[in-house]
């Protein structure tokens, strides 16, 4: 299983090392930084990135593209605030909002692969028809008061490792929601064969079809488990902002992907962890802490993730172009 | 015979894509359980497309499948596998970023108590299904570590192991060698005592005569009849593959033989001298004269396309030197090779060779474009007289040139990748397998411009894995092996058996 | 005779001028005849019809360079943000926060603006020639990174400028028409010039049908990638001077904000397959009228702006479904060719 992962280990042994570069970073330029709360607070924070990482994985996986995340979680987000609004309780809006994602995950996986419409096109549309939605429903935020909400957006576990101020931490309850989508994440990929298929898929269409693998059930299934992630994503966000907002989180589709690509996953399918993507995010997440704690405009979140993104991209390139020629090598010399 | 049931019947089978392309027109063909069964027929007579719908790739317009005297309408390779019938391609179908063990299991995974894959029992599996095919391989590396015979090998395993009643193998040989092929042999032996029934695919008669019980050949579309090997003279299985009397073809042949022998070669064009490109050939001298036609042979990986890639600017020298006219050059891209008036008609033509929505016009004129570059835009008028008369010229049919080059047959679309490199006057021709996919009377014609355009004084490079073919239009043939030159063979000394000995290490 | 009309209509233009008639006309007869008036004031032309030329401008600009990078099966979705630099560079100049040296220049002003487009093409062309990057996913970062590239070049600020020689870039007039169309038939003339008496329209054509099949027949493929990708930055740009010059200053929050989609329904509306392949850019630029005046009759019909988005992204998606060859096989619409063929790849 070594070998197997070679690109993506190499990726993802550097992503951890940048993780824990930056950690060392903040811990010697600021004061207060280094503390388990920091550390927790990278969960906290971006746990529905996370978790609508995890679930754009598995269409990249397979060689797709979902760029349709941010506005399945902002739909999410403003159709539960709404429908809490009106009266409806949180335990029939809760699951309407996932089978929500379910439906538009299906719709546009379907489209992509029964009328062989390019994913980019269709999920560029489900974007801009989600997005028009929202503000369909509301052009406002509209404040989120439910019981429930409100104890999720508050219950927290406090962990203490020491006396010391900077061994205490808290973590919310949602955090769970990521840790259970991500060991799940990982079985399904590992130990599935929906989940092997999807690499199979990613590895080469045409063969995992000659194979005898159910493609069609394979790929629109990807891309309902981005839609369901993003979708619950959208609820873990609605706890932690207590609000339902039509524009919120404008372009954060990037952010998922550079979560995976980061964490180690090849964009042109096949190779590619679920684990890799959750580190990918908190290399995200310590990028957002450094530049709020140095005081820049936030923006410059987005471009330095979008630098990241192109770095790992280019590394991932010459990677995959040395181990060609390696092979070549080793083909020569046998 | 008549009396037990048979394992496969297929009757009255017929396709058709698009309006006018029959590919098949009441076809028939029946297995008996433990026989090899040999589908012959020259490319274009429609086997693959009898393979495609026996395993549902292809939807049939008509006919009836029987499997055990049940009718079966598969309509997806998976549906097909249920069934019962299992698949080997020419081309390796498995999934290069996947192990070994799970391109043999994937799909049919053994599963632990908990229903998870058991990835333990599987490499065991794995390991034990392989050896009896002597393979040691490590089954937990990635299959693009290994070789595409062993992949071919691990693909034959995966068909091999799955529960099938019907096993087809689609021209599985063309990247095995000797040995490989003796094995895969043995292999097939062994299924059928064990009572499996196996469509064997080929173009190798050798291979056709030395392992199978029964043959049924197809031409154009059509079914020519069913006959037991043993029983079927070698010339008349010829002949009813190609539906002409041997001794008329041969005729026709020795005509072109003739002409070959009356070719005279000219000036060193071409010289190679040590090239060496990472992974596909190393240290390479080669030289091509004008006027000559150079048949480059070997197996599939030994590095005939790759030198011709190599020379086309396609991969890149990493080490030693080449000459076009006695000039040093570097070729970084394709354009720079055709500047220097080189041409390559590349070995996939539909996704190296045509632009399937263009139509035969844009496609004809596009390397001369190319070459003359952006600026000089040839006129349309230019365009369609250029059209025109590779159209007579090579015979190509179509109604007009502004049909799309997609819904041309084969043997057209090469014709219209030939014409765009006429077009462009080249000096050197480089035909990667021109006939691949192409009926048998094209062939013919293609071979015959082939000499005579060496006899107008152009160079070729011919790349062929029907060595017959080669024999045919060649004076010379240089023979590669492992992405090494082998050995030569030249003149008089050419033959069948000289390139074998080569191919095989004889000489070296 | 008869040739000659099945020639107009099988002319990729052919149904996307039919469809931009039809909207004026239901528009004329909804309006009784009032979309159609034109008034002159000071010389100058004024109207609904000629509101939606002007107000298109920028849309059939970028409608034009977007057909090129579709034609080639890739994507441009950050010309929007792209817009937004542009807009910012040339008001942070005017206003003299950025290079004072140049003392304000509108000149100096628009060739940075556009130079900055230019520079954001180049790096699209770059990651999608050279690093192979998917477009989609290249032009991701810079949608992404431009906002905030732009947002760092105002210091995060709205801008506003006073300059009536920049706002005549939006405003402006010459022999009564609208100035903006005029950059448009200078651009688009430019560019079908180029398209048509050069072979790069072949060269695009052929990229977007068989990219390796096109590098094997010596067209330098990654060459003219970049080319398509710079000129589709250099022409945002300009639909970006366009804007900020309407608006009469640099707002890098909206600038050209979700215009990617209005693009691509222009070039989809004009009937280039977005799969890559053949296109054209005149019916790319009809498209863009379609568009805007879909939006214009939309708004006349007093419907929220927030469906018009909705109804675009449906468009998109039924116009792609009408390409698809599969979608035709599926309900039973007579097949052309073999579309087989497609689907095993």
């Amino acid at each position: 299983m070594k070998e197997k992962l070679r690109i993506k280990n190499i990726s993802l042994t550097m992503t951890i090392v940048l993780f824990l570069v930056m950690f060392i970073f903040g811990s010697v330029r600021y004061e207060h930084f280094f503390s388990l709360s920091t550390f927790l607070n990278l969960f906290n924070d971006n746990a529905y990135l996370m978790i609508a990482g995890i679930g754009i994985t598995f269409v990249l996986i397979t060689g797709g593209i979902d760029i349709s995340i941010s506005s399945t979680i902002a739909f999410t987000g403003v159709f539960m605030a709404y429908s809490l609004q009106r009266g409806i309780p949180s335990y029939v809006v809760i699951p309407m909002a996932l089978i929500i994602g379910i439906v538009v995950g299906a719709v546009q996986g379907s489209l992509i692969h029964y009328f062989r419409l390019q994913p980019f096109i269709v999920t560029l549309a489900g974007q801009f028809l989600m997005r028009g939605l929202c503000v369909v429903i509301s052009e406002a935020s509209i404040p989120i008061t439910d019981p429930f909400f409100k104890f999720m957006a508050l219950g927290r576990i406090q962990i203490k490792l020491g006396d010391s101020k900077a061994l205490n931490g808290k973590i919310y309850y949602y955090v769970l929601i990521f840790v259970a989508v991500l060991l799940i994440g990982l079985y399904v990929l590992k130990k599935t064969p929906f989940g092997r298929a999807v690499y199979a898929i990613g590895g080469s269409e045409q063969s995992a079809e000659l194979m005898g693998l159910n493609v069609a059930r394979t790929k629109i299934g990807a891309y309902i488990i981005s839609s369901f992630c993003a979708s619950l994503a959208g609820v873990v966000f609605s706890f932690y902002t207590l609000a339902g907002y039509g524009l919120q989180n404008m372009g954060m589709e990037l952010d998922a992907i550079s979560s995976a690509v980061i964490g180690g996953t090849l964009l042109t399918g096949g190779v590619g962890s679920v684990f890799g993507t959750a580190v990918g995010a908190m290399i995200q997440g310590i990028i957002q802490t450094i530049v709020t704690y140095e005081n820049l405009n936030t923006w410059w979140t987005k471009v330095t993730i979008a630098g990241l993104l192109c770095f790992f991209i280019v590394v991932q390139r010459i990677i995959a172009v040395r181990a060609e020629a390696m092979k070549g090598k080793e083909l020569a010399a046998a | 015979m008549s009396g037990q049931t048979k394992l496969l019947t297929m009757e009255g089978i017929s396709k058709t894509f698009g309006k006018a392309v029959i590919a098949l027109n009441n076809v028939q063909f029946e297995l008996e359980a433990g026989e090899i069964h040999a589908l012959l027929g020259e490319n274009g007579a429609g086997k693959s497309t009898l393979i495609k719908v026996l395993t549902g790739v292809e939807e049939r317009d008509e006919g009836e499948i029987l499997l055990e005297g049940k009718k079966i309408h598969p309509k997806s390779t998976n549906e097909a596998q249920q069934v019962g019938i299992s698949t080997v391609y020419q081309e390796v179908n498995l999934c290069p970023n996947l192990s070994v063990a799970e391109n043999i299991y994937i799909g049919r995974a053994p599963k632990t108590k908990m229903g998870a894959i058991d990835w333990a029992a599987m490499s065991r599996d794995a390991k034990e299904l392989l050896k009896k095919f002597d393979l040691h391989l490590d089954v937990s590396k990635r299959l693009d570590n290994y070789s595409v015979a062993i992949q071919q090998m691990v693909a034959i395993a995966r068909a091999s192991d799955i529960q099938a009643k019907v096993l087809i193998l689609d021209e599985p040989t063309s990247s095995l060698s000797k040995v490989e092929v003796d094995k895969l042999f043995e292999i097939m032996r062994r299924l059928k005592a064990e009572g499996m029934g196996i469509i064997f695919v080929t173009h190798f008669l050798d291979q056709v005569y030395e392992v199978t019980d029964r043959i049924t050949v197809l031409r154009n579309g059509t079914y020519v009849g069913t006959y037991k090997t043993a029983e079927l003279p070698r010339m008349e299985l010829v002949s009813k593959m190609i539906g002409k009397d041997y001794a008329v073809l041969n005729q026709s042949l020795k005509e072109g033989q003739v002409e070959k022998e009356g070719t005279k070669t000219g000036d060193e064009l071409i010289s190679m001298k040590g090239v060496s490109h990472q992974g596909s050939i190393t240290g390479m001298d080669l030289s091509i004269a004008k006027g000559e036609v150079l048949g480059l042979s070997g197996l599939l990986g030994s590095g005939r396309s790759e030198t011709a890639r190599v020379l086309f600017g396609i991969d890149q020298v990493n080490s030693g030197e080449l000459y076009i006219n006695g000039e040093k050059v570097h070729l970084k891209h394709p354009i720079d090779a055709i500047r220097k008036d080189l041409a390559f008609c590349p070995e996939n033509r539909k996704t190296e060779g045509i632009i399937g929505d263009l139509s035969i016009r844009d496609n004809m004129a596009l390397a001369l474009q190319a070459k003359k570059g952006l600026f000089k835009k040839i006129s349309k008028k230019e365009a369609q007289r250029i059209a025109d008369e590779y159209i007579e010229k090579l015979e190509i049919k179509t109604p007009d040139a502004d049909q799309l080059i997609k819904n041309l047959s084969g043997g057209n679309q090469q014709k219209v990748i030939l014409a765009r490199w006429l077009a462009t006057n080249p000096q050197l021709l480089m035909l990667d397998e021109p006939t691949r996919g192409i009926d048998i009377g094209t062939k013919a014609e293609i071979q015959k411009i082939v000499i005579d355009l060496a006899a107008q004084g152009m160079a070729v490079l011919f790349i062929s894995s029907e060595l017959d073919e080669e024999l045919r239009c060649c004076r010379r043939i240089v023979v590669l092996k492992d992405m090494e030159k082998a050995g030569e063979v030249v003149g008089d000394n050419i033959s069948e058996g000289a390139v074998m000995q080569i191919m095989a290490g004889g000489e070296k | 005779m008869k040739n000659k009309q099945y020639k107009i209509t099988q002319n990729q233009a052919f149904w996307p001028v039919i469809i931009f008639l039809t909207i004026i006309l239901f528009n004329t007869v909804m309006t009784r005849g009032e979309f159609l008036s034109i008034s002159i004031v000071d010389g100058h032309f004024y109207g609904r019809i000629i509101d939606i030329f002007r107000n298109g401008g920028k849309l059939m600009i970028l409608a034009a360079g977007m057909t090129m990078v579709l034609a080639t099966g890739g994507t441009d979705i950050s010309v929007g943000s792209v817009m937004a630099i542009s807009g910012a560079i040339a008001c942070s100049i005017i206003r003299g926060n950025l290079l004072p040296g140049l003392g304000g220049s509108v000149a100096a002003a628009i060739i940075f603006a556009v130079c900055a487009g230019i520079l954001c093409g180049l790096w699209n062309g770059f990651l999608v020639a050279q690093i192979k990057i998917q477009p989609i996913v290249a032009t991701m970062i810079l949608l992404v990174a431009g906002r905030g590239i732009a947002q760092l070049i105002t210091s995060g600020k709205i801008i506003t400028i006073n300059s009536d020689a920049y706002y005549f870039i939006n405003g402006g007039y010459i022999l009564g028409l609208p100035f903006p169309l005029y950059i448009v038939l200078f651009l688009v003339g430019i560019l079908l010039l180029f398209v048509h008496r050069t072979s790069f329209g072949l060269f695009l054509e052929s990229i977007g049908c068989n990219s390796l099949a096109s590098k094997f027949a010596g067209i330098k493929v990654n060459r003219y990638l970049l080319a398509i990708y710079t000129i589709s930055g250099a022409f945002a740009s300009v639909a970006g001077l366009i804007e900020s010059a309407g608006i009469k200053g640099a707002d890098c929050n909206n600038a050209g904000l979700n215009i990617e989609l209005d693009a691509i329904l222009a070039v989809a509306i004009g009937g280039t397959n977005l799969m890559g392949g053949r296109f054209s850019i005149f019916a790319s630029v009809i498209g863009a009228l379609i568009v805007q005046s879909i939006t214009t009759t939309v708004l006349a019909l007093g419907v929220p702006a927030a469906y018009i988005r909705v109804l675009k992204a449906l468009l998109i998606i039924v116009i792609c479904l009408s390409q698809s060859g599969k979608f035709k096989v599926l309900f039973g619409r007579k097949l052309e060719s073999k579309k087989k063929e497609a689907v095993v790849l």
